[in-house]
């Protein structure tokens, strides 16, 4: 490790915290296989992206308030291990929060030690093999907000080159959404359930048994959609994978 | 602009469901996202010429009234007219008393957006005359009483069959006729040049306006622009106010990014740059060919309301289709969903901010907020934040529905207070996994069906991270 990191905040994101704890452990074990501490805010919730999204920007900055004093308790580099809310407080917090007087600042700061979890291991500790080891065949799907929020263009995909016994297959259409968008997917679920169907083909085409991703609210809508078709592809958050050892 | 009482949803139900328009749209957004794709990975300063030219739109949105001002000059220096409209009516009235008094009969018109923003058809048909489409897919879609479905292929919806049918019932066509596309677009071609030598006026839209020179281009693949913009002895182009740029080597920029951002092409077939009516000396022509008279309207229309607020990047749109192509719902509903003039990313965003949220507010919505539209647009506009944007504004305007306004504000208060937070999580845990088979739900109730219409929902685990990371470590 080149940095002189020791410490650092885990913002587990509310869809990992409630739905996926194992993929919220796996991304402790590999930070602190990594010789990180791990700390973690207990009175962390939601960051608040479903209301922004929805438009509803005043029930958003009291979130957004809320998560940003949270996250104060101390100046340790954030990892969230999702691009969709390492968007939010990395991007639209800043936004949100530029004419308040007492949370324009916190909002910064916060923003500028704020990593998706990826992007962490790869371009801050510059770490790409966690020697790991799995076995099958993975299609990697590429979250929207991380890829063309964050720009997760190329990191998730060095980090899964490493893992011994995984064959990479080309997943059609990678970098296209899923459709879920977050409330988008129950309000116009007629639109969503229609993209979800190309993915999903796509998927089905890709030959792969495995599909990987940054983003749980992705994967657990692909998921979703997978087990209602009857199949038995797999859908694993990348923490999952790179935890293997 | 005229509103259907068939509701968004009601549009896009129809739209998943016609199986010939899925194909069809599934066909050309390919092509074109493709050939997108190509074209600008072929030019190495791709990037450096999206930020040039983003940069020429900002400067000259940032200072559209003297830009106006010149070209106004600048066209009358060159011979033209120019008439200012603030509203449709007013650009309409103007076109129609253009035609009149030249008693004008029949009317050709290529392709132009601003007068599907207009109806001017109907205007001019009301005042007697004869209005014909001459871009070969707004013939078809006249022919067919339809409206355009995509900025620049506005019969994407429509398959060669399709076409072929209506130029059997429309045009007599004969099975020769019909043999290939290449005989149809013959049989078109024959039937609209004779449209044009008939034609007293051409009304023509403008994709660029140049400032220091009062010209205005037009790039086509038909040729049909330059019939109607040389062969009648009148001719109006409208022009939306927006679509100036300040010089002839700016223009040189937009044209470099505008047919590769469309279509994929180069350029495209034609490009006219179009400098005044044909020249005179003393009352005598000097050119072998163009109109006795060019007329300009500039038409507002609601743009100075978008240039007044948080929307006015949009209006440094170059209407390429990129987004449209790009677009994952746009992929699944096509452009008849939309119900406007303008559709897709771009036209959730132009149409609220032309004629209002209500009743054009689902428009915003119908987005994933993936990004892709701000990934293709060849001037970056950052259309997602301006759908966000009109979001928040549906919402202080309370055009959202009650379960959704009393969810969040309970979400919020929940979200705020750690205790609840996870007390709330808990109680939905476990009675989830009472009544969830096997650790998912096959249907949820209220408006959460939705998500269950179309794929399983995951109950949540049994014990949260949280939880175990209080268990397990806090100890």
């Amino acid at each position: 490790m080149t940095t002189d990191i020791k410490t650092v905040q885990l913002f587990v994101t509310c869809l990992i915290d409630k739905f996926f704890p194992e993929t919220g452990l796996a991304v402790v074990d590999i930070l602190e296989a990594l010789g990180l501490t791990v700390e973690f805010p207990l009175a962390q919730t939601c960051c608040g992206q479903p209301a922004f999204n929805a438009g509803f920007w005043d029930d958003a900055r009291a979130m957004a308030r809320y998560t940003i004093d949270v996250l104060a308790q101390s100046d340790a580099p954030i990892i969230i291990p999702s691009g969709s809310c390492g968007d939010m407080i990395i991007h639209h917090y800043v936004d949100l929060l530029a004419n308040d007087p007492h949370y324009a600042a916190p909002a910064q700061a916060v923003s500028t030690r704020t990593y998706e979890f990826t992007q962490f291991l790869v371009d801050v500790l510059g770490v790409t093999d966690l020697h790991s080891t799995a076995t099958g065949c993975v299609a990697y799907h590429a979250s929207c907000h991380g890829l063309r929020g964050l720009g997760l263009k190329t990191q998730p995909h060095r980090l899964l080159k490493q893992v011994a016994g995984l064959e990479p297959k080309e997943l059609p259409g990678s970098e296209e959404c899923c459709g879920f968008g977050g409330l988008f997917a129950v309000k116009m679920s007629q639109i969503s359930g229609a993209i979800l169907q190309r993915k999903l083909d796509n998927i089905e085409a890709s030959g792969a048994d495995m599909v990987v991703g940054t983003d749980v609210s992705c994967l657990m809508h692909i998921a979703g959609g997978l087990r209602r078709r009857g199949s038995a592809i797999n859908v694993k958050h990348i923490a999952d994978i790179l935890r293997e050892r | 602009m005229a509103v259907s009482n068939v509701t968004f949803y009601e549009r896009v139900e129809e739209a998943l469901h016609d199986r010939q328009l899925q194909t069809a749209l599934d066909i050309s957004t390919t092509r074109f996202t493709t050939g997108r794709q190509n074209a600008l990975a072929a030019l190495p300063e791709a990037e450096a010429l999206r930020d040039h030219a983003r940069r020429i739109r900002a400067h000259t949105i940032a200072h559209l009234d003297r830009y106006l001002a010149q070209f106004a000059d600048s066209v009358e220096r060159v011979g033209g007219q120019v008439h200012w409209a603030e509203t449709a009516a007013e650009a309409n009235q103007i076109v129609a008393e253009l035609a009149l008094s030249r008693n004008v009969k029949n009317v050709v018109k290529s392709k132009s957006m601003v007068s599907e923003e207009l109806h001017l058809n109907q205007t001019l048909e009301a005042n007697g005359m004869k209005v014909v489409e001459t871009d070969l897919g707004e013939y078809i879609a006249q022919l067919a009483g339809e409206k355009p479905s995509h900025i620049i292929a506005p019969v994407i919806h429509k398959t060669r069959q399709d076409v072929a049918d209506l130029f059997r019932r429309k045009l007599q066509a004969t099975d020769a006729d019909l043999a290939d596309v290449p005989h149809m677009t013959a049989l078109a071609r024959r039937v609209l040049r004779s449209e044009f030598l008939q034609a007293d006026m051409g009304i023509s839209g403008a994709n660029f306006a140049v400032a220091e020179t009062g010209s205005i281009c037009l790039v086509t693949n038909e040729g049909n622009g330059r019939l109607t913009t040389t062969t009648p002895r009148l001719h109006v182009a409208l022009l939306g106010m927006e679509r100036l740029v300040p010089t002839l080597e700016d223009l040189g920029v937009m044209l470099q990014i505008l047919a590769r951002s469309a279509t994929g092409q180069k350029t495209s077939v034609y490009t006219n740059i179009i400098t005044g009516p044909r020249r005179t000396t003393a009352g005598q022509p000097i050119e072998p060919d163009g109109p006795d008279e060019l007329h300009i309207v500039i038409i507002d229309n609601g743009r100075s309301q978008i240039l007044g607020s948080e929307l006015a990047e949009i209006l440094y749109c170059i209407r390429c289709g990129a987004c449209l192509n790009a677009c994952p719902v746009y992929q699944q509903i096509g452009g008849h969903a939309y119900n406007s003039v303008y559709q897709g990313p771009v036209g959730s965003v132009v149409t609220p901010g032309l004629y209002g949220l209500d009743p054009w507010h689902e428009l915003p919505q119908a987005s994933t907020l993936c990004g892709a539209c701000r990934e293709v647009c060849p001037v970056r506009i950052n259309i997602p934040r301006m759908l966000l944007k009109l979001r928040s504004e549906t919402a202080e305007a309370g055009l959202n529905p009650d379960w959704l306004k009393r969810g969040l504000r309970l979400y919020r208060q929940t979200v705020v207070r750690p205790g609840w937070y996870h007390l709330g999580g808990q109680l939905t845990s476990w009675l989830s996994r009472k009544i969830a088979d096997n650790g998912w739900f096959k249907k949820l109730p209220g408006p959460l069906s939705g998500w269950t219409d179309h794929r399983d929902f995951l109950a949540p685990a049994k014990k949260s991270f949280s939880q175990r990371w209080r268990e397990e470590r806090e100890q």
